[in-house]
């Protein structure tokens, strides 16, 4: 057993690093750093970037203008992202609906959307969540009734997350009410500028606009955007949910954060020595680095096994709970090493452009990122419903 | 040994809850929070007319002479509602500084009308560089020509824009630390105000050769008035805290009893059933220490400062992990500002930062380990 990269994989890390070293613009890392929200001009610019260098889509293969990369590379390349404070690519485009469309869709929806995806043409959001209908997904109520060559499409989105800045919306549809509840769902691709659709934002506890209500009242949409056949849109959704989640353990966010911290807790003092001297603090510390050292080995085994043509199933649940369980606690331990500076809220600085003291910049988004982080372990399946999906596919129970 | 409560402090605690309940709603709380202004709110002026305001201060300085148990009762009532009042960091703290310190002259100037609800105060006691530690204090004051001289800074003050003036703890030449009462809006003062994450309105106070007659200085060597007062206010923010770990607690459980997903209430599954018993767990042995610190406020100081540093430590930790299944349980509805319940897991978190956290109150703790 040798856990090492090889030379090639070395020699990919360098590359990746003095690419993102020349092409980051420094606002924009330096925004990531101090955890100001980022613009949806942020997001492009550095998207476009990273589209014209041909790594923009880089789970993609290399028949649809991806890199190619195999799963040992993305890995590297998401953890030199993160290690240099670039923004996290919006992934509903090009990792989300992309490979439904790549998988599922036909080759007009392929021709259509692909590329537009990889040029930023078009910024997507998803449908999926309702009011009714959160872990139990599938009691999603959103009907789409036929009507000649359209669906009516009627109902409530909820947490879409960035579809204040969406053109497209990716969507599962209740097309037939009588099936069985996983049966009737359709999936569907809708224009954001169809009348009927409204967008509410929902403020968060950190008081950021970053997910949404999305309402449909009588939304016209072409038959020909659905994806797959009627009633498959199960097959997609859960074909999105499993495919290729060798980076849910967000390791590259944990290892960063990490770092910050303990840079932190040595410059922050505490009785005259450094807070991270303090045995109770220091403990929690040594936990966290402890837990990061193992998921980063259980993570490298999942992709290994990837790039070896297994794929990764139920062992994504385990990285999704361990890898949002240690980031939380890096957020909180990032907020308690700050003390009562962590205490002072400044949504104009965080949310907005208003500029602060210096001596306030560095402790400003502590706390709001620690309230933040409380979305990683109840978004895209929360935690317990991860490991009811351990307990039945992994363990049989 | 008894834990039941008197009748009056029965009464109390029904007076209180009512109070809460009817003006403090989740809407009436959020048009608080955004009218905030220096002038008495309805609520304080009630405060007033029920006796609120005199009750945690002794009789011989025109209070009634609550005990440790009256203002746990009064704290938790106040957390339960998220009452955006500043009741502990307003009245309670700086109030009881100057019982402890101030002669007849400045009782009259600043106390009385304090307990009269005609003004409010702060209390100036924390520095960027001390961390927790009230008595790693830099501010410097220094008598010359018969008038103090204050320079330094002091951060996160609570109720700063409101008070009417702020107690400032300042070391002197001699090496003992000292306390003086700053006016509002005094030359050479000037304030970096803003909300703390759980809506509290606070400040930071610069003091720029602040000029002070001698009538200002209520103390040349306040330590062992503010470790009592430091003391208070932690058995204070325990029961607070009690307070809102009741009411998230309460909010998580109805929630489980009515959302239902897979056709059942959530309340149904077991793996949340445990951890719903988890908080409530939490919820009780907290309980317990903070009536053990709210009991301990009459011990010898370094009994009392052990069991109130175990106490806020303990509370500390379960506050946080309350907080977090309460969001957690909540699902994407705990992530939002529009559920009440998001506003105490902000309050529940933020807890822990004030008057030391529980690193700092462990280390206390672990110091007098071995002697207790």
């Amino acid at each position: 057993m040798n856990l090492t990269f090889s030379p090639e994989e070395q020699a990919f890390r360098e590359e990746v690093r003095r690419f993102i070293a020349h092409a980051l613009p420094s606002d924009i890392s330096e925004r990531v750093r101090l955890g100001r929200h980022l613009s949806a001009d942020d997001h492009l610019r550095w998207q476009n970037i990273l589209s014209e260098q041909g790594w923009l889509a880089s789970n993609w293969p290399k028949e649809h203008g991806g890199p190619g990369w195999g799963p040992v590379q993305r890995h590297i390349f998401d953890e030199e992202c993160a290690a240099a404070r670039a923004p996290t690519v919006v992934p509903f485009g090009v990792n989300m609906v992309a490979p439904v469309i790549m998988k599922f869709g036909s080759t007009e929806q392929q021709q259509h959307y692909l590329p537009r995806i990889l040029s930023n043409q078009d910024w997507w959001c998803q449908g999926y969540s309702e009011p009714g209908a959160g872990s139990d997904l599938a009691g999603l109520n959103t009907r789409a009734v036929r009507d000649g060559d359209h669906y009516i499409v009627n109902g409530q989105k909820t947490w879409t997350t960035l579809g204040q800045h969406a053109n497209m919306l990716f969507c599962l549809v209740r097309t037939d009410p009588d099936a069985k509840k996983q049966a009737g769902i359709s999936f569907l691709l809708i224009d954001m500028q169809t009348p009927g659709i409204t967008v509410r934002p929902i403020i968060t506890l950190d008081g950021a606009h970053e997910v949404n209500e999305i309402f449909l009242d009588n939304v016209r949409v072409p038959i020909e955007n659905r994806v797959g056949e009627e009633g498959q849109g199960w097959t997609c959704a859960k074909f999105l949910l499993t495919h290729e989640r060798t980076g849910i353990a967000g390791l590259g966010h944990a290892k960063q954060a990490l770092r910050h911290l303990k840079s932190l807790a040595n410059r922050i003092h505490h009785r005259g020595k450094p807070l991270l001297a303090l045995p109770s603090f220091r403990q929690r510390v040594v936990k966290a680095e402890l837990e990061l050292m193992a998921l980063e080995v259980t993570n490298l085994r999942v992709i290994a096994a990837a790039r070896d043509g297994g794929a990764p199933g139920a062992e994504s649940s385990l990285l999704k709970v361990r890898g949002s369980e240690l980031r939380q606690e890096l957020s909180e331990l990032t907020r308690r090493a700050l003390g009562p500076a962590a205490l002072p809220f400044f949504p104009e600085f965080l949310h907005g452009d208003e500029s602060l003291d210096d001596a306030y910049t560095q402790s400003a988004a502590a706390s709001a990122q620690y309230l933040n982080r409380r979305k990683l372990s109840i978004y895209g399946g929360s935690n317990e419903i991860q490991k009811s999906i351990v307990a039945k596919t992994i363990l049989e129970m | 040994m008894d834990f039941a409560l008197t009748d009056e402090q029965r009464m109390l605690e029904e007076t209180l809850t009512r109070l809460v309940t009817d003006q403090v709603s989740p809407e009436q709380r959020r048009s608080m929070l955004s009218s905030a202004s220096a002038e008495s709110s309805a609520l304080w002026n009630t405060f007033a007319e029920l006796g609120l305001l005199h009750m945690p201060f002794s009789e011989n300085v025109g209070g009634l002479g609550a005990d440790g148990t009256d203002l746990m009762i009064i704290m938790q009532a106040l957390g339960r509602g998220l009452v955006p009042e500043a009741y502990l960091a307003g009245l309670v703290l700086p109030g009881q500084l100057l019982a402890l310190t101030a002669n007849g002259e400045q009782q009259k100037r600043w106390l009385t009308p304090l307990l009269e609800g005609e003004h409010q105060l702060a209390l100036a006691w924390q520095e960027h560089d001390a961390r927790y530690d009230a008595f790693d204090v830099s501010t410097h004051a220094i008598q010359r020509d018969g008038q103090w001289h204050l320079n330094g800074r002091k951060d996160v003050v609570l109720n700063l824009a409101a008070a009417a003036a702020t107690l400032v703890i300042a070391r002197l030449n001699s090496g003992k630390l000292a306390l003086f009462v700053v006016p509002q809006n005094s030359t050479g003062t000037s304030s970096h105000l803003y909300f703390t994450m759980d809506d509290q309105p606070a400040g930071d106070l610069t003091l720029d050769n602040v000029t002070l007659p001698p009538e200002n200085c209520l103390s040349e060597d306040v330590s062992d008035a503010l470790a009592d007062v430091l003391a208070l206010g932690r058995a204070a923010l325990c029961a607070q805290a009690i307070g809102a770990m009741e009411e998230a607690c309460d909010q998580t459980l109805a929630y489980l009893k009515e959302r239902k997903q897979f056709g059942l209430p959530l309340s149904s599954f077991q793996a949340l059933q445990h951890r719903m018993v988890d908080m409530h767990l939490h919820l009780e042995q907290s309980r317990s220490m903070a009536i053990l610190a709210a009991t301990s406020l009459t011990l010898p100081a370094s009994e009392r400062d052990y069991k109130i540093a175990a106490a806020k430590a303990y509370c500390g930790e379960s506050a946080r992990f309350i907080a977090e299944q309460a969001i957690q349980l909540h699902g994407g509805m705990g992530m939002t500002e529009e559920c009440y319940v998001a506003h105490y897991a902000k309050h529940l978190v933020m807890f822990d930062h004030y008057l030391g956290d529980s690193d700092y109150h462990l280390e206390t703790v672990s110091d007098l380990l071995d002697v207790a």
